[in-house]
């Protein structure tokens, strides 16, 4: 639900003072807030209790660079291995016109149609990603009206995030000859006699749902608005080789989680409001004013967050040094009620603090105290023999 | 994560270092395991790029792939892989000693106990981590449906003899690994983790080097600070002090060092391939050596501090005593090792890409009971352990205070004594719940008769089930749990010597099993239910051997 327009431009200008003055490189246009991409859209449904990913991300702040001057730099890269190994197969894939391609979107989702013997692929080629998905939405109506097989590669997708435009770029888009639409993401990935790494699959199901959504609205203005396919297509090598073999993921919870995750993100501007006057992550801060800006946005940090977040080492260092709980894992926290510091826990387990008529108190105290009695019959020589 | 390891790994964030949570080990740790430490590149699927491997602390063997992308590098490097993996295997496989096993008599369907040879000991394989135990797994598969040229001289790419072999070893491996309790192929920081809980979360204790560093930090260095620095701490060169363990590397070694040295050996090997004559050929060998060396140089800098860490880990696994059942767990290794022999010895085909119903169904219940078992068996060999039972109400230790002669009602009455324990625990006790307890390493069973707040009164019939364990009420105040014993006292109508708790007695009774039962049998695979896909049949058979497609260029 895209906020009124005039919320949305004040918005906008809120994040754009919030992003400072972006750090000009000599010879190099001025830098664009960073996008947010399908792959940071859906981290953002990783962890929704987070104000502080939200907003930074929201407002486009360059999160690896602001952990890097905070002096917590985060430890993402790509082997360039990985990445030509990536481009190559994505070649590979994409080769004569699609021909391969098509097969594996007609053999898995749409057996029905007639086989793709000849299809299209429109050039997509225009100015600036504004330009590039203006470009798309032409060819994706034309690809309906003209029927048959059509594979869009690389085409450029919007998508409305908290009021401003994220652009987005699927790997590719195939519309079928009933004029649905099937996103296609290639992944560099083994899929192992027909399995694959649950933990990939995952993320590229969410990432995918992220392009659902975004055809869903150039869908949306056409008329008659052309179908979606809430199963998109997992292509990844076979085995060892470099052959393609592809999958139909169903994408629909992660894309009704993505879609509500997305309707809430206009609660940035709520937490926008609440910051202290004049705060701003502008990376020629001094590092003590940066901190203090990041400070003031509360964090829910989790320990997943070190896969996900550019700047979880630094609410890391934040979280251990407050003595949290939850740095040692969301179900460590689960178990102690009220008690969310390590100072207040060991006090309450050790009886120094604490109302002992609270379960968790209570648990805490025979814990400790079972371990303590434990520990001294092992080492007075009777372990082995518990019973 | 239960109470007693959150509240252990507060307890290390408080101290700086890493607490126990086990007091003797739980995993069988073999004299003279085979470590295996293997980087892989990213990127792609089982194209590994070294290894250290060996039994000997002092002398490991570097095996590096100059070019990972290329088939018969890769090649050299399994062969070399299987010359030291598969004779440390022979080495096991010959030394057996006699043992039984009851088997079912094809002809007359009885239950027969029949002689068969069980390894007297088996190998172990040691890999610093968990994703290490998957990389094993995944050289298995990669290795096992090769052909070579010996048994189908047609085949493209033919593996070098031994090659399939390993494979299947290695499969064997990996998939016993995901055994409960098995120890063949185990992770040094699954080993670590059971025994230490540190102040970091799960997800953080996968890094060998962080792990170590709290459990055993340097002399007069702090485990969370060390640990830190193991972690995060990089060199002038943008380069991690120490690296991960694997076998995934560092993206920036990757990028800065490995990418450049393989490609001077890509160029290396271009130019020696156009040399004209003989002296020039010998020239650009010396620059193929060289640019070999160079990689082999980078592959080991990565390797060998986890090779260490993994040797030091097993210093502090092997100061602990071990528990008690350890050794009957390893047993059932050792069992599974001379199986996976025999089926090799006796020319089985390689262990298909997906099981059929039955395998499948077997394996699920194997690893439902070993883990029930382990489980049991745990709490059974450690105080500690069973201290976290006994929170969680699976388990109540206390004094016997009162031992009351009765008998059964039968015409032939056995004794049937009722023994009252007071308790500080609160089990979770339902009506005539049975309870158990080890009686010289038998368990000895009870049922639960009544329960008495010992301050209040309050009788709980059935047991103090339905109040909060944790009750505020509860905490502090004893309770006198009354048993009914039911067996392992003798035949007579005296129960014999021992075998009754006396007055006085301090005793632990486990609400759960300790002897794990068999499930029911499933059939064969052949005699597989429709319901179930039916019998796998001839062609499954047939494609379930294929050998994986090779393209030309099976490297990218």
């Amino acid at each position: 639900m895209p906020p009124p327009r005039t919320r949305g431009t004040a918005l906008r200008h809120l994040l754009a003072e919030l992003r400072g003055p972006a750090v000009p490189v000599p010879g190099e246009p001025p830098p664009q807030p960073k996008a947010l991409d399908a792959r940071a859209l859906a981290a953002l449904a990783a962890n929704p209790g987070c104000d502080r990913r939200a907003l930074l991300d929201g407002a486009g702040v360059d999160k690896a660079a602001l952990a890097d001057a905070l002096g917590a730099p985060s430890s993402f890269g790509q082997s360039q291995f990985a990445l030509t190994r990536g481009n190559a197969f994505e070649k590979r894939v994409k080769a004569d016109g699609g021909a391969e391609l098509l097969r594996l979107v007609h053999e898995k989702l749409d057996p029905a149609a007639p086989p793709p013997e000849t299809s299209s692929v429109p050039d997509l080629t225009a100015v600036g990603p504004a330009g590039r998905t203006a470009r798309t939405a032409l060819a994706l109506r034309e690809a309906v009206e003209a029927g048959g097989w059509t594979l869009l590669d690389h085409p450029m997708l919007a998508l409305d995030v908290a009021g401003s435009p994220a652009f987005l770029e699927p790997d590719a888009v195939v519309v079928h000859p009933d004029g649905s639409w099937t996103v296609v993401e290639i992944k560099s990935f083994p899929m192992l006699d027909g399995s694959a790494d649950p933990a990939k699959v995952g993320a590229a199901a969410r990432q995918s749902a992220v392009y659902v959504l975004a055809l869903e609205e150039v869908a949306a203005r056409l008329d008659p608005a052309p179908a979606v396919r809430h199963r998109i297509l997992l292509v990844c090598p076979k085995d060892f080789s470099n052959l393609a073999t592809a999958s139909a993921v169903d994408v629909r919870k992660q894309r009704s989680v993505t879609r509500r995750q997305l309707a809430r993100l206009t609660r940035i501007e709520e937490i926008a409001e609440a910051l202290p006057e004049g705060t701003c992550f502008g990376l020629d801060l001094p590092p003590e004013r940066l901190t203090a800006a990041v400070e003031s946005v509360p964090a829910t940090y989790a320990p997943e967050c070190l896969s996900t977040c550019e700047l979880a080492f630094h609410c890391r260092e934040r979280a251990r040094a407050a003595g949290a709980v939850t740095a040692l894992g969301r179900a460590a926290r689960a178990e102690l009620g009220g008690l969310t510091t390590v100072d207040e826990v060991l006090a309450a387990a050790h009886g120094e603090a604490g109302d002992p008529a609270d379960p968790a108190v209570a648990a805490l105290r025979r814990a400790a105290g079972l371990r303590a009695e434990a520990l001294a019959s092992a080492s007075a020589g009777q372990g082995g023999t518990a019973c | 994560m239960s109470l007693m390891s959150t509240l252990a790994r507060l307890e290390a964030v408080r101290s700086g270092r890493a607490q126990v949570v086990a007091t003797v080990r739980h995993r069988h740790v073999s004299a003279r395991p085979l470590v295996f430490v293997p980087l892989t590149t990213a990127g792609e699927a089982g194209a590994p790029l070294g290894a250290l491997v060996g039994t000997e602390r002092d002398a490991p063997r570097l095996l590096v792939v100059p070019q990972p992308r290329d088939r018969d590098l890769r090649f050299a490097f399994l062969t070399e892989l299987a010359d030291v993996v598969l004779p440390y295997i022979d080495s096991f496989a010959a030394d057996v000693e006699p043992a039984e096993r009851t088997e079912t008599d094809p002809e007359t369907g009885k239950r027969v106990k029949v002689e068969v040879e069980l390894c007297a000991d088996a190998p172990q394989l040691l890999v610093p981590s968990r994703a290490g135990i998957e990389f094993v797994r995944l050289l298995g598969r990669s290795m096992r449906f090769r052909r070579t040229a010996e048994q189908d001289p047609e085949t493209p790419h033919p593996a070098p003899p031994h090659v399939p072999l390993l494979g299947r070893w290695l499969t064997h491996f990996g998939e016993r690994a995901r055994v409960p309790g098995s120890s063949l192929l185990q992770a040094l920081t699954e080993l670590l983790s059971r025994h230490w809980a540190t102040g970091q979360s799960n997800l953080e204790d996968q890094h060998l080097g962080a792990l170590l560093a709290w459990i055993d930090p340097p002399e007069g260095t702090r485990g969370a600070e060390e640990a830190l620095r193991a972690e995060l701490a990089r060199g002038a060169d943008g380069q991690l002090l120490h690296p991960p363990a694997g076998p995934a590397t560092d993206p920036a070694f990757d990028n800065r060092l490995l990418a450049p040295a393989i490609e001077r050996y890509d160029r290396a090997r271009t130019r020696l391939a156009a040399a004209e004559d003989g002296l020039e050929a010998d020239d650009r060998l010396g620059e193929l050596t060289a640019a070999e060396r160079d990689v082999r140089a980078l592959v080991e800098s990565r390797t060998r501090p986890t090779w260490d860490a993994v040797w030091h880990g097993l210093d502090l696994l092997r100061a602990l005593p071990e528990g008690a059942h350890v050794a009957d767990r390893w047993t059932r290794d050792r069992w599974s090792f001379t199986g996976h022999r025999d089926r090799v010895l006796a020319g089985e085909p390689p262990q298909p890409r997906l099981d059929d119903a039955v395998t499948a169904a077997n394996k699920l219940a194997t690893r439902e009971r070993e883990q029930a078992r382990l489980d049991a068996q745990e709490a059974l060999d450690d105080p500690l352990v069973m201290a976290g039972r006994r929170l969680a109400g699976e388990a109540f230790a206390g004094e016997v205070v009162e031992v009351v002669r009765a008998y059964s009602e039968s015409r032939r009455p056995s004794p049937r004594p009722l023994v009252t324990v007071r308790t500080d625990d609160r089990p979770h006790l339902g009506e005539r719940a049975k309870v158990y307890r080890s009686l010289g390493g038998r368990p000895q069973s009870a049922e639960f008769v009544e329960a008495v707040e010992e301050n209040t009164g309050a009788a709980h019939e059935n047991g103090a089930d339905g109040e909060d364990v944790h009750g505020g009420t509860g905490a502090g105040a004893g309770l006198l749990v009354t048993v009914r014993v039911l067996d392992k006292m003798g035949r007579g109508r005296e129960p014999e010597e021992g075998s009754v708790p006396e007055k006085g007695d301090r005793i632990c009774f486990t609400l759960f099993e300790h002897e794990q039962r068999g499930g029911a049998k499933l059939p064969d695979p052949e005699d597989t239910p429709w319901t179930h896909g039916g019998p796998p049949g001839e062609a499954a058979a047939t494609t379930a051997q294929r050998p994986d497609a090779v393209t030309e260029e099976d490297v990218l």
